[in-house]
């Protein structure tokens, strides 16, 4: 008891001196070194090499291992990761970063700017696509003065480059392992050597992936525990009987059914945040086939958007896991308008759009392809056919699997489907891509598969990424949105709010933008 | 002599039947809507026209079917499955870390079901009509009816959450250290759940099977002499009636048996048993082609070596079956 109030007193003392950042959860207590953690890695990854797979758990399991320059807070502001400071120049071309010294890679050698050279101008430009564009578009030259600073100089102006450091888009690979051998084949793939707080001890494929603590990590003291578990658990019930047995202490967001979501949160000995997910804040919509009727026509697209009750499906289908969306860029993301075309729900008005579009729903029957993640999307597709029929048109629901889904959507072989995009902080980074008229590729699955065209919309994008003022990028944005609302180049349904549900004793899992894909250096158990 | 000539055209025919399978796999997986290349641009939910071609061009996807196909024969041949799209671990590998755990998890469930489905069939046959025999196969007909997942799951919310008497999922305790004894017999513990699960189904067969197949021995002439002559009754089940009515049983065997490798997706899924039908599974939706051949072919391989074993075994099981070629 004393013990406490002397924790405490120290406590206060420490907050009267504003010495605690306000983010800091359970910073009344002492943090504790040791212990494991258990988690859930679904599905499991392919591999841990962050720079050749950015899949959700990869993201997870491999954020412990592998580092980026920088990272992002909750609200998006940008904190020193491996780069423990920076500055930008005032034309916004010169960006220069210094690094942590004492660094070391898990395998012993010294972690230097050549290694950031590497990854940014061989490595990332070769296998990482998002990375890739940016290097070719704004990226002139990236070089390394010393063993300590990285300097990018861009050949314009590029206002979302300083979110182009976080942990799935910039990951740094140690140069002495990739230079000169195949990257993809690396044998080293399968044994990552990263800077991170943890090393890979074993990986028992289809049983669990296993971390124990890097006794070199370059923060002092740090991590606090010893050892990390990533379970696999194919079915989702099971996910949901490990947490509560205390198999497993953290469920990651979409690790069990929304349904389940409710249940274990109400457990005694759980506690739930949803945040931790600003940086990537996905966002659902609804994907419709501008090239050919019905949807080519945008008085049915609006009537689209007026049939859907987003309320009903954020709080029916998906059981309350996100808020309706407004506008093609997330709330939570740099540029979003309030000032957009609003689409209330409203049977009437949709029916009277359709009616005036004087469309023939039979000669046009819409496949609705819904997105193969589970039940909570079959559950959406069934809601949207039905509300669809109710303002007449014809729809008929095609199953497939994730290949086929892929596929599909990469030859525009569909009229309707659904999807769900990562914003990446900035429009530039997330967004813009399922709206440039220059994405409209076949053959690739994650562009502007729908075929939106808007020359304006092209230039406004171009103008709000070229900005050095960010007054500027604002303003662009915000007419790219009233303008995208208005033609309803896609149909925004909400922005989903994924749960993470711990153990009441886990400290500090969720302390950035990015969640629990951050190093858990900080992470103590307090029991 | 003649089991050896048996035997010798038996295996030619059973490397053509083989290599047939891999040659139709290899064309039916074509069938399939989506490659690999697209499947792992949907996963990272990033990919341009670049990355997509380096992976097809990587994973040999970018040249004619017939040279996949020739080439992945050859491979084949000189024993090499290749390499996962996917894990990018060669595929022997994969496929050899995984075997193990499912054919304990099979094998276990395989003589879990025979004997168990045999003992309750005789027990069924030899007091028909009485109560033992109702309850027997009233169980049997359930069993034999109800969805293998559905079982699954009761057992996890009765022995797991209810009861919570046996683990829900894992092979073994993970993080336990746990070795020799030790772990042998925390692999048990755990294997319980998943064993009677997947048996249950077989079990409620045996013990139809081979309750019929007694009941229509001992309707027989020569029971009945058994039984003139004063044989014990014990005896007579023992020695004169099952052994005659155990061949549909032997029969059924085979083909679980048959089943050894491929038959436990499910079952592997909700005890997230780190076995290969996962892994088939997984390869399928993921179009990780050469690990979806290669489970096919060691699935294929061992349907062929157990049919052969088993025609070679009626003749032990019953001397008065020929082996003909």
């Amino acid at each position: 008891m004393r013990d406490t109030t002397k924790r405490l007193l120290a406590a206060t003392a420490i907050l009267a001196l504003g010495l605690v950042p306000a983010a800091a959860q359970g910073s009344a207590e002492e943090p504790r070194a040791g212990g494991v953690l258990n988690m859930i890695a679904q599905p499991e990854p392919p591999m841990l090499m962050v720079g050749l797979n950015t899949q959700g758990p990869t993201l997870y399991v491999g954020g412990q291992i592998y580092q980026s320059l920088l990272t992002y807070g909750q609200n998006l502001e940008v904190l020193p990761s491996l780069a423990k400071a920076w500055t930008v120049s005032d034309d916004g071309l010169t960006y220069t970063f210094t690094l942590e010294d004492d660094v070391r890679w898990h395998d012993g050698e010294p972690f230097t700017s050549a290694d950031v050279v590497f990854t940014a101008d061989a490595f990332l430009r070769e296998a990482h696509p998002r990375w890739r564009h940016i290097a070719t578009t704004y990226v002139d030259s990236i070089e390394a003065p010393d063993e300590q600073t990285v300097v990018f100089r861009l050949s314009k102006p590029f206002s979302a480059f300083i979110y182009a450091f976080e942990l799935s888009s910039f990951p740094v690979v140690p140069r002495h392992i990739y230079e000169g051998t195949d990257y993809r084949t690396n044998p080293a793939n399968q044994t990552p050597i990263g800077t991170g707080p943890f090393k890979l001890q074993e990986w028992r494929r289809g049983s669990y992936i296993h971390l124990v603590r890097n006794e070199d990590y370059w923060k002092e003291g740090l991590p606090l525990l010893d050892e990390l578990y990533f379970r696999i658990i194919p079915d989702s019930a099971s996910r949901a009987v490990a947490f509560e047995r205390g198999s497993v202490d953290v469920l990651r967001g979409g690790d069990v059914e929304g349904f389940e979501v409710r249940r274990l949160s109400g457990l005694p000995d759980a506690q739930t945040t949803t945040e931790g997910w600003e940086m990537y804040s996905p966002v659902v919509f609804l994907q419709m086939n501008l090239r050919e009727p019905p949807f080519d026509d945008v008085r049915i697209r609006k009537a689209v958007m007026h049939a859907l009750d987003r309320d009903f499906i954020v709080e029916n289908v998906f059981f309350g896991l996100g808020e309706p969306a407004t506008s093609p860029i997330a709330s939570t993301t740099r540029f979003h308008s309030e000032d957009t075309v609003a689409y209330p729900y409203d049977l009437d008005e949709a029916k009277r759009l359709v009616e005036e579009a004087g469309l023939d729903a039979q000669a046009h029957p819409v496949r609705l392809m819904p997105l193969p993640y589970g039940s909570q999307w079959d559950r959406l597709a069934e809601y949207v056919k039905q509300q669809l029929e109710d303002i007449g048109l014809v729809v008929d629901i095609r199953g497939v699997d994730p290949g086929g889904w892929s596929q599909a959507l990469s030859e525009w072989d569909f009229d309707v489907t659904f999807n769900f995009t990562y914003q990446y902080g900035d429009p530039a980074l997330g967004v813009a891509r399922h709206y440039l008229s220059s994405n409209i590729i076949k053959g690739t699955p994650f562009g502007n598969n729908q075929g939106y065209d808007n020359p304006r919309v092209d230039e406004l994008f171009l103008e709000a990424a070229g900005a050095v003022d960010l007054q500027e990028a604002a303003d662009a944005y915000a007419e790219a949105q009233t303008i995208l609302t208005d033609e309803v180049a896609l149909g925004w349904l909400f922005e989903m709010r994924n749960v993470t549900i711990m153990r009441d004793d886990v400290r500090n899992l969720v302390r950035t933008g990015i969640g629990v894909n951050e190093a858990m250096d900080e992470v103590w158990l307090d029991r | 002599m003649r089991t050896l000539e048996f035997l010798a055209s038996r295996l030619g025919k059973a490397v053509l039947v083989v290599i047939g399978v891999v040659v139709l796999n290899f064309l039916l997986i074509q069938l399939a809507p989506g490659d690999p290349a697209a499947v792992l641009a949907g996963e990272a939910g990033a990919g341009d026209e670049l990355y997509l071609a380096q992976l097809r061009e990587q994973f040999g996807l970018d040249r004619p079917l017939h040279v996949q196909l020739l080439s992945y024969l050859g491979n084949v041949l000189s024993g090499d499955l290749g390499y996962s799209y996917r894990n990018q671990v060669p595929v022997l590998e994969l496929i050899a870390d995984r075997l193990p755990a499912t054919l304990l998890l099979t094998g276990s469930a395989f003589v879990f079901s025979l004997v168990l489905g045999v003992l309750l069939g005789i027990l069924a046959a030899s007091r028909r009509g009485t109560a033992a025999d109702t309850v027997i196969m009233t169980g049997a007909l359930v069993f034999y009816a109800t969805p293998l997942f559905w079982i699954a799951l009761m057992a996890v919310l009765v022995f797991s959450i209810y009861l919570p008497w046996l683990p829900p999922f894992d092979m073994e305790t993970i993080g336990a250290g746990y070795t020799g004894w030790r772990r042998a017999l925390d692999i048990a513990h755990h294997l319980v759940l998943p064993t009677v699960t997947l048996g249950l189904f077989f079990t409620a067969t045996y013990a139809r099977i081979t309750r019929a197949s007694m009941l229509e021995v001992m309707s027989l002439d020569f029971v009945k002499t058994a039984r003139a002559k004063g044989v014990q009754q014990g005896r007579i089940i023992r020695r004169h009636v099952l052994r005659n009515a155990i061949l549909p049983v032997f029969t059924l065997a085979s083909v679980q048996a048959g089943q050894l490798v491929g038959g436990a997706v499910l079952t592997e899924t909700v005890f997230a048993w780190p076995g290969i039908g996962r892994l088939m599974f997984d390869a399928l939706f993921q179009r990780d082609y050469p690990v979806l051949l290669g489970v096919f072919l060691v699935t294929a391989i061992m349907v062929v070596l157990v049919n052969l074993a088993a025609d070679l075994l009626y003749r032990i099981v019953d001397p008065r079956i020929e082996t003909a070629a």
